[in-house]
């Protein structure tokens, strides 16, 4: 099995599936000839020609509008939105249009898009370049949310987002894409969508997380079991559909829960996280259910201080780890 | 304080056993809200809450059973809590019970206040250290808690238990002795069962035969290649009314055979059209019972009882059917069932079925049966011997419908579909001639189910 990074999976993703369905096209700002601003699409329009790998204009909007009706015609695009922050014009053709296809339509039509956006901060790109959305598609009946933390991971959910009938956002952290390496199997996989995975096994508190955070708590996890805490580290890789088993099931092996997320608290998935662990596994709990996640400002300061006060980090999880093992 | 009392859930409901608690101790309740499910006839029933409060004691155990009437719980109920937290710990401190450390929603705001009072006197235990605390009957007292400010964590509690299972076991064989004498065990087992080959219960026999029976049974010890499974309160109800029903009715037993080749045809013709319009399959049973009701109507002794001094007729028809799941068997009631078309028995025996199957039956389902017909051919089976479902008078049961080479009157021979039909009957209440008589007319109006003859709809 060869190492890989995290971006090198997605790429590597993108090109087989491109090979294998011809009805695979990808398009977005500078997908084409520069190859992705990340480097992302690096290489598939020399392989796949541009009528595969299409260079939109900076309108986000008609970059989902059109995947949007390319799938409903029977292809399948995989669509960039170059920043996660600037998802926004496109919002309503993803909530009011991509979701609800397939239900109003009564099965007749279906939308089968993967939209990929890079998201999260922690790589001085400021307020505009740095946010977390997922909370904000989260509520969204319809679509399926995919923030995986591993190349392996990039590579299994992203081959199945593109096979999949309904639309699906694959948030790709970018403070991920060439710090995270890892082992990626040559040729053809794919994981299920839905499913969370236990990075780490452990006995005194449960941690859920996702994307970036999942490293930060296996770091945080190593510097507290020097201290005789072992955590259970649960990545939920996918954030819509939550996986409810493996929530309930980690929750009830220790019964200390803490939900770390790189987003804003308030309305955050730790949110529905956390509830549903209070709504179903209430006699498990030997703790209050505690979340660590960005402050409640708007969004990330270019100043690096500041940007450093606003990103957790494995000492500030380590210490909400230290407290919750405690309690 | 208010009291919940065992609630009467059916007419001839006297007792009831409580299967589940659905409340604990502390827990708040609103009004009409369950707080124990409750076994009777063969069904679990939920007990509602008649007041709004906190649960403040459990008088029954899980797997007791006591009389209608009998208080199993007390209720203090919403605005009738102490009016200081001091009362509030000298009305605990009263009932000397150690495991209710936690306290009402009102008292706990104001005791907040006096925090160092309440971490000694007071400890607050988390939903997963009060679930096992309650679950194996801990004196949170006996624990030391490691968690912040000594408060005693889950897994406090759960080093406690298996150190308590290790010391339990040492006790164990010191009491080898004691066990010698004790009964055997009158409410069913929930936890793994241990078998003590020392345990001699014959020494306890009481006057009951039976019971000598199932303390013989009880005492029996596991060989290597036997697994034990524990008896569930339906398995027990089961067991205890089909000894009844065999002990005090004396059995006699009679078969006749049916050629049922009309009706057969009949159900054939009109199935899928039934199947498309009412959204489930005519089975042969509501036939089988439009016949059996028609002829209870002839033969009235067979829709009755034995009352030692009398025999009860019934001028009502309720029909029991028997529904079996994997491992228990419901038997719910037709009520009414003479008043009913073919259409109105296949309705309600669908209903029936398919709630008893999600456990949904409620005690009036099951209660008030007069005659029960069973179809045992739906498994195969070609002949029975039923037992019958006390007090009722008689048992009958539908066979297997078999074709075969008949003789007919005219001397040819033609292949028919053929069915038996067993009869139990209550020997005290019933002669051999008036169920034959009976018989005779069930199987006249089956032999004459035709499309001329049978109304459906």
């Amino acid at each position: 099995m060869a190492i890989k990074s995290y971006i090198e999976a997605v790429t590597e993703a993108l090109a087989e599936e491109m090979e294998a369905d011809p009805r695979v096209f990808v398009l977005g700002e500078d997908v084409g000839v520069r190859g992705g601003v990340f480097r992302a699409t690096a290489g598939l329009i020399e392989r796949f020609g541009e009528d595969r790998v299409m260079d939109t204009p900076l309108a986000e909007s008609a970059i989902v509008g059109v995947a949007i009706g390319a799938a409903m015609a029977g292809m399948r695009p995989v669509a960039e939105i170059q920043f996660a922050d600037f998802i926004m014009p496109a919002f309503n053709q993803i909530v009011s249009e991509a979701a609800r296809i397939r239900y109003r339509s009564n099965n007749d039509w279906d939308c089968p898009l993967v939209i990929r956006a890079p998201y999260g901060g922690g790589v001085h790109g400021a307020l505009y370049h740095s946010q977390s959305v997922e909370a904000l598609f989260h509520h969204v009946p319809g679509l399926k949310i995919v923030a995986p933390s591993t190349p392996y991971e990039v590579k299994g959910l992203l081959k199945a987002a593109i096979r999949d009938e309904d639309p699906v956002l694959f948030f790709e952290h970018k403070r991920c894409y060439r710090l995270i390496k890892g082992d990626v199997p040559e040729g053809d996989y794919t994981l299920p969508i839905g499913k969370a995975n236990v990075k780490r096994e452990g006995t005194d508190i449960t941690v859920f997380t996702y994307g970036l955070m999942v490293h930060y708590c296996l770091e945080a996890a190593d510097i507290v079991a020097k201290e005789g805490i072992s955590a259970h580290i649960v990545d939920l890789v996918t954030l819509k559909p939550l996986d409810k088993d493996a929530i309930l099931e980690g929750t009830a092996r220790t019964g200390k829960v803490l939900i770390v997320h790189e987003d804003n608290k308030v309305g955050g998935i730790g949110a529905e996280v956390s509830a549903m662990i209070a709504e179903e596994a209430l006699f498990e709990l030997d703790a209050p259910i505690a979340r660590l996640c960005g402050p409640e400002i708007p969004a990330m300061p270019y100043m690096p201080p500041l940007e450093k006060f606003y990103m957790l980090n494995p000492n500030k999880i380590a210490d909400a780890m230290r407290k919750l093992a405690e309690f | 304080m208010a009291q919940i009392l065992m609630p009467q859930l059916g007419e001839s409901v006297t007792e009831g056993t409580i299967a589940k608690w659905l409340k604990q101790v502390g827990d708040s309740v609103q009004k009409y809200e369950p707080i124990a499910e409750v076994i009777t006839d063969k069904v679990n029933a939920e007990v509602p809450s008649d007041f709004e409060g906190v649960l403040t004691k459990i008088l029954v155990e899980e797997g007791t059973t006591v009389a209608v009437g009998t208080p199993i719980a007390q209720i203090e109920e919403a605005g009738q809590q102490p009016v200081h937290a001091d009362e509030s710990i000298e009305v605990q401190a009263e009932n000397g019970e150690s495991a209710e450390a936690r306290v009402t929603t009102e008292g706990l705001s104001r005791v907040k206040e006096q925090t160092s009072r309440v971490d000694v006197a007071r400890p607050r235990f988390s939903p997963a250290v009060m679930h096992l605390l309650q679950e194996h009957g801990i004196d949170p007292s006996e624990i030391s808690g490691t968690g912040l400010g000594g408060r005693i964590t889950r897994k406090d509690v759960l080093a406690y238990l298996e150190n308590r299972q290790i010391t339990g076991r040492v006790q164990l064989t010191k009491t080898e002795e004691d066990l010698s004498s004790v009964a055997a065990p009158t409410k069913p087992a929930t936890g793994p069962i241990t078998f003590n080959e020392t345990v001699q219960p014959s020494e306890t026999v009481s006057a009951q035969p039976q019971n000598q029976l199932a303390q013989t049974l009880t005492g029996r010890s596991l060989r290597e290649d036997e697994t034990a499974i524990p008896v569930t309160p339906i398995r027990r109800t089961i067991a205890k009314r089909m000894l009844e029903s065999k002990h005090q009715a004396p059995h006699a037993w009679t078969m006749v055979e049916v050629d049922v080749t009309n009706m057969v045809r009949f159900r054939e013709r009109v199935k899928d059209e039934f199947k498309k319009k009412e959204g489930f399959s005519l089975t042969y049973l509501p036939l089988f019972i439009k016949a059996v009701v028609e002829s209870l109507k002839e033969y009235p002794i067979l829709n009755s009882e034995w009352a030692e001094d009398k025999i009860i007729l019934k001028k009502q028809i309720h029909i029991s059917i028997a529904v079996a799941s994997d491992d228990a068997l419901f038997v719910p009631v037709i009520h009414h069932a003479d008043r009913l078309s073919v259409l109105g028995l296949a309705h309600a025996i669908h209903d029936l079925a398919t709630r008893a199957r999600a456990g949904k039956l409620t005690p009036a389902d099951m209660s008030g049966g007069t005659f029960t017909v069973n179809n045992t051919g739906a498994f195969g089976s070609i002949l029975s011997q039923p037992i019958i479902n006390s007090p009722q008078a008689a048992i009958l049961t539908m066979e297997a419908i078999v074709k075969k080479p008949v003789i007919m009157p005219d001397d040819s021979i033609a292949i028919r579909h053929m069915m038996n039909m067993c009869l139990s009957l209550d020997h005290r209440v019933l002669d051999g001639l008036v169920c034959g008589k009976f018989l005779a007319a069930v199987k006249k109006r089956l032999e004459n189910m035709s499309a001329d003859s049978i109304r459906l709809y």
